[in-house]
This record gives structure tokens, C-alpha cells and sequence, in this order.
């Protein structure tokens, strides 16, 4: 894992002070919020509903189980005893007092951690595909181009004013789990004519209010011009990018605007006369962090252990089909522990399971964790032998639901139960449908899909490449839930198409039950998913089933 | 045709834990929105919430919200939004529901 070089444990602590400082300031009246805000923004914390929160960074997801402990230490001894991961790889605190805020960004630097970046119009943490490093189909890891961008990016300072946020997202496979097609800028190892490694680059994904599939700007960039390349997109944006209206300054609507020919070339230019005073990295840097990212010591064992309880345990037999994954090392799985229990909360995690998950990493897996933009921890590198000791572990403490994939394991965004901007709840939602779909069975005929929920237009929740999106909104005072259908946020990205009216909180469930209902009469076979279905029938019968009666009344 | 007045009150959130205070007719916050005083007339409303922008040192982001009076008087929220501010998360014990 990369550990923290003297600067950046320097830098970090530097920034807690500051920070502290500005705190005692505003305490004692020295600063007013209009002063002090964009001041905690910049340190990751947010005012919400009902108290302050903290947004952490975990850079590209990637822990170890001593950071994951302090996480579980921090949960209990400043919030309420437990933690929220989020789609962005970040872990947030829902109830600290401003007043512990610096202790607890202290208790961070301590083991490597920060919430630097993590708000405001700067490049936010950088996201990565979870099973990097450790993935079957992996060109090459994501995660030393992912630091790269943390290390250049952070307090850059041409781009801590940008006209808006910036996320980027980086996968080292064909297979994308990192939603690149939707970041500012998506990029995708690729192999150059040579079979040399080198990127895609996507620019102008987005969700929330404007959702748009990223385009390709570049379709073949060699590593060593990753950072002028990028510097050039973003030179680019922050002298273009809309500065009048806050809801068109994503850099989406400058591509949008600006036609994606145009921008290609101001882009390029821009790269040509950059890259003369600014020829990439320094080749020492770059091996340094090399080492930060080598493979962990792969042990050789049998997988006799996994055999035997794949045939003697029906549930230990469930769980792995769902939540075990190819591991490019021989005789290795990478499981993905689900934060989505059974009418559970997305993504949330007690300071024990914090720490269960820390013993299980520690133990069995190379002390290795992640987290992932789907809202559960990944422990990537366990050989087989020892998956079930480790499945043992987790089922004791209450972590091995087995439903990856499927119509629990669902994205929620904290919604109106914390968020102020939230036009809805999204939790309750994603709880009543996990229990019901279970309750009804429907989980296992259905199989492989992705329900994803957000309680307000900017779209947290990645309702949009959901393949059954659903979007909180406030109508006259109550709840109201519209649904997408057809999303997707992998290689073969879609945003859904709104289906008609919204639901109310009552209607919606049962909705998206005849909704299933309706996909397991029409598909072709068991092996036809839910979204193969509706790409391949298109969405009448859904809407049929959702809308049935006032359809045919409207006729 | 103008939209008739809706009854408010002034609430905002504490600097230190940021957790939901109103203005009480006294002038003070208070945790609980039954303290809060009602504002039946825009003006008033207004003056009220330009004096409590005055002390921004003890609360963040103070704005008006809309309330309704219980059969007995008391005020309450007339939106979902402020029922959960004035209650907690529906979705854990915590925030002011685990103190009432």
C-alpha cells in the first residue's frame, strides 16, 4: 500500500492546524460563516439537517485494517457508533461537533487519512475500480495513475477555483466498475498499438440535473503524457467552463456547448504548449510510487477448504456465488462483503464491523481493504483456502448477506434523513424494497440488478445508470418517486429513461414489483437479465406494468 | 391573484453540533419547534429573521419556515422537510428524538 512520504504527512498535518485555527476563529466570532464556510468546505465538512458532517477521502477506496479501525475509533468516540461509505469512496460521519472536528481530522492524519478535497470547486478524490490490483481482467492497476492525480491535483494551485466540482475516475480494465462515462473525466487503460499501456480519456460525464455519457476526447494517450494531458482538459475548462449559472458549469456543458471536435482541438493545443515546460513526471516520483502499489506476497495453498464448504454449507454456497469474484492470482477470490443487509441501510457500517472487517482483512487478506462506489467493502486479496474462515468471520458479525448484484444490493444516498439538499428520502426506499423483493422471493428468480436511488436531482444515488433508477422529489409538500429504466454505468453506459408520473411512497414498492413481475414473464430465459430484457423489448411493457390502468384509461 | 401568507417561524442551525434551534418569542433559541414563536404577517416575519441574521455568531443559515398551529396552539411544522429537522433521521433513534 502507499504510505504517506514526509510531505505529505508535513502537508496534512499543516492543513489540521490551519484548520484548527480557523475553527477557534469562527468559535470565538473572529470569522463569520460566509468567511468560515468555503473554509470547512475545503476540509470536507458539510452543515446538514440536523448536525455537521465530516466527508473523509479514501483515495481510490483503497485501507488498510489500521485505517479502518480508526474509522471504527472515531465513529465512536465522535459520532454515534457508526460510519456511511459512500459512491465516491468517501466514509461520512453524520454527527460530529465542530468543535472536535480538527481532533478527529488528527486522528485521521495519524493513519495516512484526510477530508482534503472531498467538497468545493477542486478536483475531488480521485475514484478507482475496487477490485484494482486484484481483478482477473486487468491490464494494469488503476491505482498508481489514481495517486498520480491525488498527488498533482492536490492544493494544485491553477485549480482551486474551477467553475465547478471535478471528478475524475480511473479503471485499469475493459470491465468498468469505476463509472468512468460518467466523471468529468473517465480514463480507461487501454493497450497502444505497440500492446504498451496507455488511456482512453473521457471528458463530460456527468449525472445530476443534466445527465450525459462522457465522449471521448482522446482514444489513445501514453502514460507519460497523463498529467500535461489532463492539466491541458482542465487549463481548458477553467478558462471556458461557465461561470454565469452554477447548473451549467460541470465541464459536461462546456462539451455540450462547445461540440466535442472543438474542444478536442483547444485541448490539444493546449497539451502542445504545455507539455514543453511540463514533460510529466519525474521518473524517481513515479517509481516510488510504484513500490506503494506492488502485488502483496500471493501465498500458494490448496483450495481444498473451499471445495469442501462449497459442497457441505448451502449458505457459505449462496454467499460465494454472489460475493466472491476472479482474482488474477491463482488459487485467490476477491470478496465483496455487502453493506446492504436485509432492510438495511446502504452503506452504513457499526464501529464493529469496522472493525470485524479490519481482523478479516488482517487475517485473511493481506490486510487489504476497499471500498466501493456501490456503498460495500471489498476484501481483494483472500486465497481461496481461506474464504471460508473468513466468510465464518463475517457472518458473526452480521456481514455476509449475500446479495451482490442482485435487487438488494442497492445505491441510496443519505437523503432527506440527512441531507439538506435532499427533496426526499431515499433510505426508507431502498430498506422497503430490500425487505420486500427478499420477502416475496423475487431477489433470486430475478438475479443480476442494479435499483439505484437518489433523494434529489443531483443524482448521488446514480439513479440515472440504475437499471432501475428512482429519484426522490418534493411535489406539493409530500413525497414523490420517479422511476428511469434501462441505465447502466458500466462500458456499455446508458442513462434511463423516465418512465411517466412519479409514486408516491406507498405506490412505489408495489409498483416495482409488478415491474419485476412483468420481466420474468416476458424474458427469453433465465440467462436474459433484466436489462437485456428491456434492451431488447424496449420500455412499453414496463411502463405497462408500472402504469397499467391509467394507460389503458388514457387511451 | 397574491398567495396568501403562510404562517412562520424563524429556525436556523446551532454553530457548535449543528442541530435545528428556532426563535422563541423571548427572543432566544430554543431546540424544540413548539418553543418557536409564530410569525403571522410577512413583516414581522422578516424583522424577525433580520434580527436573528444579526447574531450570527451562535447559529448558521437562519431562514424562514413555514408552520401550522396544533388544536391547542402549539406550532409545527407544515412541511416534511422541517418534521424531520425537528425530529431526527426516521431512519435511527438519533438527534432529537433520543433527547425528548
Amino acid at each position: 500500500m502507499y504510505d504517506y512520504s514526509e510531505f505529505d504527512e508535513g502537508f496534512v498535518r499543516a492543513r489540521v492546524a490551519e484548520f484548527r485555527g480557523q475553527v477557534e476563529r469562527r468559535i470565538s466570532g473572529a470569522l463569520t460563516e460566509e468567511e468560515f464556510k468555503p473554509l470547512r468546505l475545503k476540509n470536507g465538512l458539510y452543515l446538514q439537517l440536523h448536525a455537521y458532517m465530516l466527508r473523509v477521502a479514501i483515495p481510490y477506496g483503497t485501507m488498510n485494517s489500521r485505517q479502518m479501525r480508526q474509522l471504527a475509533m472515531i465513529a465512536e468516540r465522535w459520532d454515534k457508533g457508526f460510519g456511511h461509505f459512500t459512491t465516491r469512496q468517501n466514509v461520512q460521519f453524520n454527527w460530529p461537533k465542530l468543535v472536535d472536528v480538527p481532533d478527529i481530522l488528527d486522528a485521521l492524519a495519524d493513519v495516512s487519512m484526510h477530508a482534503i478535497q472531498t467538497s468545493g470547486n477542486c478536483i475531488r478524490n480521485v475514484t478507482a475500480d475496487h477490485f484494482a490490483g486484484a481483478a482477473a481482467d486487468e491490464i494494469e492497476d488503476p491505482r498508481l495513475t489514481a495517486e498520480l492525480l491525488r498527488q498533482w491535483s492536490t492544493d494544485h494551485p491553477e485549480f482551486q477555483y474551477l467553475p465547478r466540482k471535478f471528478k475524475i475516475a480511473v479503471t485499469g480494465s475493459p470491465n468498468d466498475r469505476a463509472v468512468t462515462r460518467a466523471h468529468d473525466i473517465g480514463l480507461r487503460t487501454v493497450r497502444g498499438p505497440g500492446g504498451e499501456a496507455g488511456f482512453e480519456v473521457l471528458v463530460g460525464g456527468g449525472l445530476g440535473r443534466t445527465p450525459m455519457i462522457g465522449k471521448v476526447v482522446r482514444d489513445f494517450l501514453p502514460k507519460q503524457d497523463l498529467l500535461p494531458y489532463i492539466e491541458a482538459i482542465l487549463r481548458v475548462y477553467n478558462l471556458s467552463g461557465r461561470r454565469d449559472n452554477k447548473y451549467k458549469a460541470r465541464i459536461k456543458i462546456l462539451v455540450h456547448e462547445t461540440g466535442i471536435d472543438e474542444l478536442r482541438k483547444r485541448i490539444e493545443d493546449e497539451f502542445t504548449a504545455r507539455r514543453k515546460s511540463f514533460p510529466g513526471v519525474d521518473p524517481r516520483l513515479l517509481e516510488s510510487l510504484e513500490s506503494g502499489f506492488a502485488p502483496p506476497g500471493f501465498v500458494s495453498l490448496g483450495d481444498a477448504p473451499y471445495k469442501d464448504a462449497v459442497r457441505a454449507d448451502s449458505g457459505f454456497r449462496a454467499w460465494a456465488a454472489t460475493n466472491v469474484a476472479a482474482h488474477k492470482a491463482p488459487g485467490y477470490g476477491i470478496v465483496t462483503v455487502s453493506l446492504k443487509p436485509v432492510g438495511g441501510i446502504p452503506g452504513d457500517a457499526t464501529s464493529e464491523q469496522m472493525r470485524a472487517l479490519a481482523d478479516v482483512a488482517e487475517r485473511y487478506g493481506h490486510d487489504e481493504l476497499r471500498v466501493s462506489h456501490e456503498q460495500n467493502i471489498i476484501i481483494p486479496h483472500i486465497h481461496r483456502a481461506r474464504i471460508p474462515s473468513a466468510y465464518e468471520a463475517l457472518k458473526e458479525a452480521g456481514l455476509a448477506t449475500p446479495n451482490i448484484g442482485l435487487a438488494s444490493d442497492i445505491i441510496a444516498c443519505p437523503g432527506m434523513d440527512y441531507c439538506a439538499l435532499a427533496t426526499a428520502r431515499s433510505i426508507p426506499i431502498a430498506q422497503e424494497i430490500s425487505s420486500r423483493f427478499k420477502e416475496l422471493g423475487l431477489e433470486d428468480r430475478i438475479g443480476p440488478l442494479k435499483i439505484k436511488i437518489s433523494g434529489c436531482i443531483n443524482a448521488c444515488g446514480h439513479h440515472h445508470v440504475g437499471h432501475i433508477g428512482i429519484l426522490g422529489l418534493d411535489r406539493a409538500g409530500v413525497e414523490n418517486y420517479q422511476i428511469t429504466l434501462g441505465g447502466d454505468a458500466t462500458e456499455t453506459a446508458a442513462i434511463g429513461e423516465k418512465t411517466g408520473p412519479g409514486f408516491s411512497a406507498d405506490d412505489l414498492v408495489p409498483a416495482l414489483e409488478r415491474l419485476a413481475g412483468r420481466y420474468l414473464e416476458v424474458r427469453q430465459s433465465k440467462d436474459e437479465t433484466f436489462l437485456e430484457s428491456y434492451r431488447r423489448l424496449g420500455a412499453t411493457p414496463f411502463k405497462e406494468a408500472l402504469y397499467g390502468e391509467s394507460l389503458r384509461k388514457a387511451a | 391573484m397574491r398567495k396568501a401568507f403562510k404562517p412562520k417561524i424563524v429556525t436556523s442551525n446551532h454553530l457548535l453540533d449543528g442541530d435545528a434551534i428556532y426563535l422563541t418569542g423571548a427572543g432566544v433559541w430554543s431546540r424544540r419547534f413548539a418553543d418557536a414563536r409564530v410569525f403571522e404577517a410577512k413583516d414581522e416575519a422578516d424583522q424577525a429573521l433580520a434580527g436573528a441574521d444579526a447574531q450570527r455568531d451562535v447559529h448558521v443559515g437562519a431562514y424562514l419556515a413555514d408552520a401550522e398551529l396544533d388544536h391547542d396552539g402549539t406550532p409545527k411544522p407544515a412541511h416534511f422537510r422541517e418534521r424531520f429537522r425537528a425530529t431526527g433521521p426516521s431512519v435511527y433513534p438519533h438527534g432529537k428524538q433520543a433527547e425528548a
